[in-house]
């Protein structure tokens, strides 16, 4: 599909500053069990939620929120897409955390959703502030690499060609990936066991 | 468009088996590259399927990809339709796109069905040299054969189904060295768990893992996949092993193997791909296989495992940032810190799953739970990874051992690895699990509580019905 740019995001947030949150928790397998993401978004963190009545996505000055602030190595485990389909769902629109997982970080890319990194120390005075008035607005600027919050102004980082698909409006991968086609088979010809090892 | 960037005897596996299927190079520092199988299941296809419909695409290269089930088929009865109606669904759904894309399913009525990850192997699909993907994380473990294995996301499944290629950023390669003989109640389980441990479940991020050193030249290809399989739960989306005989000769004669002549025109180009002795990697690490014990989780992630005779950790002795995660596991636990593992009491023992539910893994639990009985308070299950492990185990008279020493002996499938099929923890259950995810709620129940272990580990964990040292209890044997 022709795809819109995705230059900046302005919404407010929702801290939640813990490290290794895997996939199983962001959406518990059983959600799985289902051949559409629609009605993911209301299954997020739904365990962590049940056992903790003070997880923010059940606070409901938290429940407009678009930009979840997140700890180290966010979206680990399993490389289930529904993951990020349910934050998005949800009303997730943007991600900052102190790292990522690799295929929860390729998987936002693909839904369009950016997923940038801060240091820890920016992520818990973000944290404070927006703990203080949930209704601050943020707004990440992925043109200047920023994201600004009240008075505050942080650097955040993505890899480049992350970062220039969302800006372009380039992340439709599959129409980029479906342009070579030619190229892809002529060398697929190349590849030994594609050729009956006859290349080798 | 084959490229070095290195000497050509300068690239690692990695970089050879990459350059080969990079298809261009994207000015934005990403490559799009070919990917050699496709491997599919019924959870993270479904919607990729549907991607391709509204598009109007079709499947590019349909005889590089192979589909089953696993996830959610129950395994106490694999009757139709099954009683969730959702699972049901899916597997409607796995059927139609299939036959509508022209895809091979091997579905329940196969005998050649299993978990994707042991299929692959299994059938000969997996080989060295090759790209391989599947919408599941624990695609790593097919490295075990020297071959580039990812797991991806159901937008990536609808790009490789239509395009056969993906986009992806060449990640750094880490040699991971572990020497020496591993001493007796050691297993490969023990081996990737005690290097998560060492290197952190996001150590690995950004990197490829090749792991090299006499102790997974000794490995069988069983064990080698054991340790792949895992390379994730460290970060690494992929782990690696280079190819030597061992590898050709479990292809010979597997079904999707190349035959005759040509079957020797692939061992000699897969043996050529090795790292040779002067190729160059980003990182080095060095282990020796002394230092490592029999291996269990604590905690809520993967690297939170101690050895066997050692203490978990005190939270004092943890580095500042890691004491909130630290605490947080002890008290999902319901541990203390300092005290030692050994001794927990378990109410569930699963042995199956990608990383342990091969016929190496059965044999050895097998011989553990021999003349002895599961304790009276717990609930043990074997679940084989595929049917043909299955049909292996049975001529070999394995379930007879198990089911008199009171496990239950049950149909291929993921099981109690996660939740999605009936098999599942209850309320606060702790399961004794030769599975790769100690996770929050992984095993079903919000609540449960899971520690990893070796195949063997479990089965003495069953008997004793606490967590055991298998030393001591094959000893006692
Ligand atoms: S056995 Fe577990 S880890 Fe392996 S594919 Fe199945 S659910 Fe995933």
């Amino acid at each position: 599909m022709a795809i819109s740019e995705v230059k900046t995001v302005t919404a407010s947030g929702i801290p939640l500053l813990l490290d290794d949150i895997d996939t199983d928790r962001i959406i518990p397998a059983r959600f799985l069990r289902c051949v559409s993401f629609d009605g993911l978004g209301e299954h997020a963190f739904e365990d962590d939620r049940l056992q903790d009545a003070s997880h923010p996505f059940n606070q409901p000055q938290f429940q407009n929120a678009g930009i979840l602030l997140a700890g180290r190595n966010f979206g680990c485990g399993s490389s289930r897409e529904h993951a990020p389909q349910s934050l998005m769902r949800w009303g997730i629109k943007a991600i900052v955390a102190e790292s990522f997982a690799e295929i929860f970080f390729g998987n936002c890319g693909s839904l369009g959703i950016p997923a940038v990194r801060a240091s820890r120390a920016d992520l818990e005075k973000l944290a404070s502030l927006i703990s203080a008035d949930p209704s601050t607005q943020m707004t990440l600027d992925l043109q200047q690499m920023k994201l600004r919050a009240g008075k505050m102004e942080v650097s955040v980082s993505m890899p480049d060609s992350a970062r220039e698909a969302l800006v372009t409006g380039q992340w439709d991968y599959l129409g980029r990936l479906l342009s070579a086609a030619d190229q892809i088979s002529a060398h697929s010809a190349k590849v030994p066991y594609l050729n009956g090892f006859q290349s080798v | 468009m084959v490229k070095n960037t290195l000497m050509p005897d300068q690239r690692n596996l990695f970089n050879k088996v990459w350059d080969l299927h990079t298809v261009r190079d994207l000015p934005g520092g990403q490559t799009q590259l070919l990917i050699g199988l496709h491997l599919i299941h019924e959870v993270t296809s479904p919607q990729a399927f549907e991607i391709l419909r509204d598009r109007g695409l079709k499947v590019a290269f349909p005889q590089r990809t192979v589909a089953t089930v696993d996830h959610i088929v129950p395994t106490a009865s694999q009757a139709r339709p099954f009683q969730d109606s959702l699972a049901e669904q899916m597997m409607s759904a796995i059927e139609k796109n299939c036959r509508d894309f022209g895809v091979t399913l091997l579905d329940l009525k196969d005998k050649r069905q299993g978990i994707v990850h042991v299929v692959g192997p299994e059938q000969g699909l997996t080989q060295p040299g090759m790209t391989i993907v599947c919408g599941d994380s624990h695609t790593s473990t097919h490295g075990a054969f020297g071959s580039i294995a990812i797991g991806i996301g159901t937008s990536n499944v609808a790009e490789v189904l239509a395009t056969q290629t993906m986009f992806l950023n060449r990640p750094k390669v880490r040699r991971v060295v572990v020497n020496g003989e591993l001493a007796p109640g050691v297993y490969a389980k023990d081996v990737i768990l005690f290097i998560i441990q060492k290197l952190g479940v996001q150590g690995g991020v950004g990197y490829a893992y090749e792991f090299a050193g006499s102790t997974f030249d000794a490995m069988s290809m069983e064990e080698r996949m054991t340790v792949c399989n895992m390379s994730i739960e460290g970060g690494a989306r992929c782990g690696y092993i280079n190819p030597d005989e061992k590898t050709v000769e479990y292809l010979r004669g597997r079904p999707f193997a190349p035959k005759g002549a040509e079957f020797e025109r692939a061992a000699s180009w897969w043996l050529t791909l090795a790292s040779g002795d002067d190729a160059v990697f980003d990182d080095e690490v060095v282990f020796t296989a002394d230092e490592i014990e029999p291996t269990v989780t604590w905690g809520i992630t993967p690297a939170q495992s101690v050895g066997i005779s050692q203490p978990l950790p005190k939270v004092a002795e943890i580095a500042p940032d890691e004491q909130k995660l630290i605490r947080e596991a002890l008290e999902f636990m319901g541990l203390q810190e300092g005290q030692p593992i050994r001794g927990t009491k378990i109410d569930v023992a699963f042995i199956g799953s990608c990383t342990n539910s091969r016929i190496s893994d059965l044999r050895e639990a097998a011989r553990i739970a021999e003349g002895h009985h599961v304790a009276p308070h717990v609930r043990a299950i074997v679940v084989p990874g595929s049917q043909l492990v299955r049909d292996q185990a049975m001529s070999e008279g394995l379930h007879t051992i198990f089911e008199n020493a009171g496990f239950e002996w049950r149909e291929a499938g993921c099981s109690m690895c996660l939740a999605m099929n009936p098999d599942k923890l209850k309320g606060r259950e702790v399961c004794a699990s030769s599975s790769n995810r100690n996770f929050k709620g992984r095993q079903g129940s919000p609540t449960g509580r899971t520690l990893l272990m070796s195949p063997a580990m479990v089965a003495a964990a069953a008997i004793e019905g606490v967590v055991t040292d298998i030393r001591e209890f094959a000893a006692m044997a």
